[in-house]
């Protein structure tokens, strides 16, 4: 179980309660599925109809964006961290 | 006045009543304050404005605020300047600058938006509040959070500028500085907003936080005349405030208050830190993030939470979004202090900077009413233009000194000038 995702309060209803998962996957898409197979409530609020991370949601892996890492298909590697964080800014 | 709004989710509309939340959490979608205007058009009388003074607050009606709410303070009710010298300099007709960079009590639009969001914030019982801030926000909770009684703590980039940390520390807020950029700062902030009831005010106080940005536009309306501009230039951080700027254009159409006029919105960035104004320039449907990299320190948000309803109002609007380099911010800091008399921030530079290529690229057209948003102050920046200025020799306090230092100066012209010196 090398990889742990961070689970938001807002999301815990589909997890039942679980405020981190762990999985084995070797990219973010592939724990984005793991998640949404092992809870499948929580498939629509992480992607659209398109199948494309909402555009609400920010992923990281660990401390950057996976948009700076090239997307979905950036790979993992074991004791990573993976945050759901939904999208929110101040300034003007 | 509870019944007449509540939050709603921009983008699938599921209806949340009134709580510190600031995203759907459905589709994680952010909220925004939506109101009765049926209702509101019964209670809500212009005529009513005469008899109040001239700050936010005198659109209490148009505003998410509780019904025993009474003013706390006189923020708002900054000056519409009607430009002469750059409006001659740029060919324009009817230019001006909204200039919050007088606003309230601490030198920015912030302040209008956390006086909202601490009304909200005592309204739910929150004692401690705070934000992530690029400096001018942190500034603005500090100050109305010491006058209101709540306890501050507020989380900024640990580089961020001297003058705007200072601002800050002088009210006796707590100080958190995050070893990262202001997107980092904001990821942690919603970690904590999720963790802690505290109100953070542009987290999960921001549907009610932002609403205060309306108050820009009222004025600007009521300022005109009760008319509405055909151009308006923001500076986009967040792209917030642009998109509520439209907002209360469109409540003063439903209201009565103003004929409906299409209202071109132009918004400005910094090149260093353009995500809107790329996806604008690019027509992308998602803007891409970016690592910022400019002076202009308070539109440094490479991850604008309100960016797709930025790009999307204003490709809808027929207007534009541009970007200035670092040089270009602090020319235009400049050239609207040499010419108006306005010392704006860095932010200020880049909307005065973008409206010079706007009107060069002939987007802004002699014959319109266009309105520059001034969103804050030069003395909170002036790291940012100080090598442009290098400190000048001391002179003796003699009046042949001060000769010799004119000659020196102005050489044979002030020579030849004589007495008349």
């Amino acid at each position: 179980m090398p990889v742990t995702i961070e689970i938001p309060t807002a999301f815990r209803r589909f997890t039942e309660g679980a405020p981190r998962v762990d999985c084995s996957a070797t990219t973010i898409a592939e724990a984005l599925n793991e998640l949404t197979t092992r809870f499948p409530a929580l498939s629509r609020h992480v992607r659209d109809d398109q199948g494309q991370i909402r555009q609400f949601l920010n992923v990281y892996l660990n401390e950057e964006d996976i948009r700076f890492l090239g997307g979905e298909s950036c790979a993992l590697k074991e004791g990573d961290r993976v945050l759901l964080v939904p999208s929110i800014a101040g300034g003007c | 006045m509870s019944f007449l709004y509540e939050l709603r989710c921009k983008e699938c509309g599921k209806t949340w009543g009134n709580v510190p939340r600031s995203f759907c959490e459905d589709c994680f979608s952010p909220l925004e304050v939506s109101y009765d205007y049926d209702s509101l058009k019964k209670i809500a009388r212009r005529e009513n404005l005469a008899a109040r003074p001239f700050n936010m607050w005198r659109y209490a009606e148009l505003l998410p605020l509780p019904e025993d709410f009474s003013a706390p303070n006189a923020t708002g009710g900054t000056p519409l300047v009607a430009s002469h010298n750059l409006a001659s300099q740029w060919g324009l007709k009817n230019l001006y600058f909204k200039n919050d960079a007088v606003c309230f009590p601490s030198l920015s639009f912030k302040d209008r938006v956390v006086a909202t969001a601490l009304t909200a914030a005592r309204r739910f019982g929150l004692e401690t509040v705070g934000c992530s801030s690029t400096g001018n926000l942190a500034n603005a909770v500090a100050a109305q959070a010491a006058q209101q009684g709540f306890d501050a703590c507020v989380f900024i980039p640990a580089d961020l500028e001297p003058a705007k940390v200072l601002n800050t520390a002088v009210y006796g807020a707590r100080i958190v500085r995050i070893n990262g950029n202001y997107d980092h700062v904001s990821r942690l902030c919603a970690q904590i907003a999720d963790r802690f009831q505290w109100g953070l005010v542009n987290v999960n106080l921001r549907p009610y936080y932002s609403e205060g940005s309306k108050t820009h536009g009222f004025e600007i309306a009521e300022q005109l005349g009760w008319t509405l501009p055909d151009n308006v230039v923001v500076p986009m951080a967040g792209g917030s405030l642009i998109t509520k700027i439209a907002k209360a254009f469109k409540e003063l159409v439903i209201l009565g208050w103003v004929e409906p006029k299409p209202v071109k919105f132009f918004g400005a960035q910094a090149t260093g830190c353009s995500p809107i104004s790329d996806g604008v320039k690019r027509n992308l449907v998602r803007f891409a993030p970016q690592k910022p990299h400019t002076i202009a320190r308070s539109l440094a948000i490479g991850n604008p939470a309100d960016g797709p309803f930025a790009m999307k109002l204003i490709r809808d609007s027929g207007g534009w979004a541009e970007d200035i380099s670092d040089p270009e911010i602090v020319a235009a800091i400049k050239l609207l202090a040499e010419t108006e008399g306005i010392f704006t921030e860095t932010a200020g530079g880049v909307t005065a900077g973008v409206t010079k290529k706007l009107i060069a690229q002939n987007r802004i057209k002699p014959d319109e009413t266009t309105v520059v948003c001034i969103t804050g102050n030069g003395l909170k920046t002036t790291d940012a233009i100080a090598a442009e200025f290098p400190a000048t020799e001391a002179i003796a306090p003699r009046l042949d000194a001060f000769e010799a230092y004119l000659d020196t100066q102005l050489g044979a012209t002030a020579s030849a000038a004589g007495g008349k010196r």
